[in-house]
């Protein structure tokens, strides 16, 4: 998908668009870097940078030259300003955080706050200043420009691979949507590594599924591409395209769950990654609301889920060990919308699943999380009305809609062995969207 | 047969009246979409396989490598080899037998057999005089040359030979044939409906349970085969006109409602050995375990259709099983008389009866259509899965032709 699909970013980034914009105080919203194999995404170095009582400076510092980011100390532009603040445990030590200004001013990339878990910090004050960090990063985030994005990983005792793996996602193109959000990191097992790691996409026909299969399929995932007969012809197209494999799938029929499971165990020896993206919308006024228009969104959009996440769980060889489980839900669940109250009441289900199975799937080595993004560039979200439509691609940090690999390469990096630390979270690629923020 | 093929799987498009949905593709865009629908569903892209064979009935000149050039425009390793074939309604499932043949001999790991047609986009022959002339404009090197060419043109030539449904010996369409067949048969216009209307019905209850979600793909936004009545009942098929047979002497009992109309579509089915599968750890549906093919002398009074009645003799005598021996016998549809008569035949001819539980359960190809080379592989997929369904058992195929040809096959589970 190109940035052709919003009219307006493209037109203020022409020389007549630019002198208009910027007269009329206009958004001018930056074009967003996504990920390339092979393009060196970081063309100026990183900078790491620990405040009082920071432990990870030596490691984050490795961790970024080792993939490919070279870290430096100088004046000149930074790609990528890495502070490490969970030390900080006074008000005064707050302080420090003045030093950051110059730097974040040379900033042109990412910005990505390492702080405590702040319940894991007693001290009152400690607590306080820990948790003030998500504060100052939330506002840091809507004062960067030129999309730089700013970012909060709260990291737990013992965290190291899954830091490590939370550290490259945020520092680099692939998070190029996720901004301004609070992240929790911890320990967690890596998944053991397979010959050929599966995973399975419901709703891969179209959109953020069809996108979530190409990313996964780039790390070398076969993606078991699940979605309606009725759109079997988009369907095998995104399967030979990521030469993964078709599986049409109604996630509603009594026997979906079944099906799965045994396709999957029979044929794959089990999935890796499980992606709940099937989702539908009928919107409408509460009042106006029919019970199919009820019914169907809950089923295809909460039901199901529960439903196939129950079966896997419960049916030998159906599941990896080390799988994960990512659910698709949205901001309009966490924030509520006019019209929605079927679908955000199914989204907001989600991140309810998520936190009751988190625990419970630990203690068998999987994780489950779930991805919401914001505004989408989709078929769904060209189907809004233009206004509407306008104000969510404004709303955000960024003053544009996110692309469907945006939320996808989210999807894929919970989905990397090493990201077991991070589980029950609820991510949002949003790019600082201002619902339910 | 050395070593069985295994069925693995297979895909068609949905089947569509000519000349509506499919309109504006041509055969090998349609063979390109089942191929794809297959590569997909057993995810085979980039993958190089022993062959692919298949064929069109209505073939244009432009068609002479059709298999091969869809094969260059799916998902497929471009290395994967391919040919065609041409057997009449009998290609799709003779080219099953081939790539089976090749497997069981060890010649090929897997392959991919099936056939298409659009009669929607049907070659149009021109007139041999005008056919003439433009060859000879094509060599003309000069402009006097190529003048004096046109100069043979007469108004006359420019009228299109458009194809027609005619054996090319008697002149007779294959719906006259098979009205001589069922006055031979004394066949009644209420077993004929009833046959289609059983069609219908089983064909809609196999959509309602999903038995096609893993057989087809829908094309062009096309999800069902269109020809599928589901409310169709005896009293509507019996009001219709009789079509075929109107100037014999006897009832004319053929209509369009116990005929298969013209069709577009296009039907693939996966072969392989078992350790091709197994190492891919695909399902096996079941083997195909025999075939032969018949012929009858129409030309002289034999019916067009009729080569089965002689070619499941031979392959029973050769395999040692009666009709009783089978869970499910399979009739091409061609025409709802075509199935009784080739029934009829066989219970004259001592092979015993075939049990109507038995015979076409998700209906054949008056509900479903008839797109003439895709139909044997459609059978196969299908007859493949229903054994399968069933956890075992045997199963009996049988595909008219025309030209008076006829292919029967053994499958077991």
């Amino acid at each position: 998908m190109g940035l052709s699909e919003d009219p307006y970013g493209a037109f203020v980034r022409t020389a007549p668009g630019k002198l208009l914009a910027s007269r009329a105080g206009l958004p001018r919203p930056p074009r967003l870097r996504r990920f390339v194999p092979d393009e060196e995404w970081a063309v100026d170095p990183a900078l790491v940078v620990g405040l009082s009582g920071a432990a990870r400076v030596d490691e984050v510092t490795q961790w970024l030259r080792d993939s490919g980011i070279a870290v430096g100390r100088g004046d000149g532009p930074l790609s990528a300003l890495v502070v490490d603040a969970s030390g900080l445990r006074t008000v005064a030590e707050l302080d420090e955080l003045l030093t950051l200004a110059p730097r974040f001013r040379r900033t042109r990339g990412r910005v990505l706050v390492l702080s405590a878990v702040p319940a894991d910090v007693e001290d009152p004050e400690g607590r306080a200043v820990q948790r003030g960090l998500e504060g100052f990063v939330r506002s840091l985030a809507k004062e960067a420009r030129g999309g730089t994005t700013v970012n909060l990983l709260r990291v737990a005792d013992g965290a190291s691979t899954a830091l490590r793996s939370a550290v490259e996602f945020f520092c680099s193109a692939r998070s190029a949507f996720v901004d301004g959000q609070p992240l929790v990191v911890g320990e967690g097992t890596p998944a053991p590594a397979r010959e050929r790691r599966v995973a399975v996409v419901t709703g891969a026909a179209q959109g953020i599924g069809a996108a979530t299969a190409q990313v996964l399929a780039r790390s070398g995932h076969h993606v078991v591409c699940a979605d309606v007969a009725a759109a079997g012809e988009q369907l095998a197209a995104v399967a030979n395209r990521v030469k993964g494999s078709t599986l049409h799938l109604d996630v509603t029929a009594p026997t979906a769950p079944q099906r799965l499971a045994e396709h999957l165990a029979d044929r794959f020896d089990g999935a890796d990654v499980v992606v709940h993206n099937a989702g539908i919308t009928r919107d409408r006024s509460f009042v106006n609301l029919d019970e199919d228009a009820w019914r169907s969104v809950l089923a295809v959009n909460l039901l199901a889920p529960v439903r196939l996440t129950e079966e896997l769980l419960r049916h030998p060889g159906a599941l990896a060990p080390g799988a994960r489980f990512v659910c698709l839900s949205s901001i309009n669940g966490l924030a509520g919308a006019k019209g929605q109250t079927n679908y955000a009441t199914s989204k907001a289900g989600l991140v309810g699943l998520v936190e009751a199975l988190a625990a419970p799937l630990a203690a068998r080595g999987f994780a489950v999380n779930a991805v919401a993004p914001g505004f989408i560039e989709t078929p769904m979200t060209a189907a809004m009305p233009p206004v509407p439509r306008e104000l969510g691609r404004r709303t955000s940090s960024l003053q544009q809609g996110g692309l469907p690999v945006d939320v996808a390469e989210a999807v894929g990096w919970l989905a990397q062995p090493d990201a077991a630390g991070v589980d029950g979270q609820v991510l949002r690629v949003c790019g600082q969207n201002l619902l339910g923020a | 047969m050395t070593r069985r093929a295994a069925i693995v799987g297979g895909n068609r498009t949905p089947f569509v009246r000519a000349g509506h949905r499919y309109a504006q593709v041509s055969a090998q865009d349609l063979l390109v979409a089942a191929l794809d629908g297959l590569v997909a569903r057993y995810g085979l892209a980039g993958e190089r396989l022993g062959e692919v064979v298949a064929g069109a009935v209505l073939k244009h000149s432009r068609d002479l490598n059709l298999t091969r050039e869809a094969v260059l425009s799916t998902a497929l390793d471009p290395a994967t080899p391919a040919y065609d074939v041409q057997q009449a309604c009998a290609t799709g499932l003779e080219t099953a037998v081939l790539v089976a043949n090749k497997i069981a001999l060890g010649q090929v790991e897997a392959g991919i057999a099936g056939g298409t047609d659009s009669a929607s986009d049907a070659p149009v022959a021109v007139d041999d005089g005008l056919r003439r002339v433009l060859l000879e404009l094509s060599r003309a090197k000069t402009p006097r040359a190529r003048l004096a060419a046109l100069a043979k043109l007469r108004p006359g030539q420019l009228r299109p030979a458009p194809p027609r449904n005619a054996e090319a010996r008697t002149g007779l369409s294959m719906g006259e044939h098979a009205a001589r067949t069922a006055l031979e048969f004394s066949l009644t216009r209420q077993a004929q409906d009833e046959l289609a209307l059983a069609s219908h019905r089983n064909l809609a209850a196999a959509y309602d349970r999903g038995f096609f979600d893993d057989l087809l793909t829908p094309y062009l936004g096309v999800r069902r085969d269109d020809l599928l009545r589901p409310d169709t009942t005896l009293d509507k098929l019996a009001a219709l006109d009789p079509v075929f047979g109107r100037d014999l002497p006897g009832e004319a009992t053929m209509t369009a409602g116990n005929s298969t109309p013209l069709t577009d579509g296009a039907a693939v089915v996966l072969l392989a050995s078992d350790e091709w599968a197994a190492a891919r750890r695909l399902p096996v549906l079941a083997h195909l375990v025999d075939a032969e093919t018949a012929a009858v002398d129409h030309v002289h009074g034999e019916g067009l259709l009729t080569a089965p009645v002689v070619a499941a003799p031979r392959l029973l005598q050769r395999t040692g099983l009666t009709l009783a021996d089978f869970d499910l016998v399979e009739v091409h549809e061609a025409f709802a008389s075509t199935v009784l008569a080739t029934l009829a035949a066989w219970e004259r001819d001592g092979l015993g009866t075939v049990a109507r539980d038995r015979l076409n359960v998700t209906g054949s190809s008056l509900a479903t259509g008839h797109p003439f080379a895709a139909t044997g592989a459609r059978l196969l997929a299908t007859t493949a899965k229903l054994l399968h369904e069933r956890g075992g058992g045997r199963a009996l195929i049988s595909v008219c032709a025309a030209g008076g040809q006829g292919i029967v096959a053994v499958v077991e589970a």
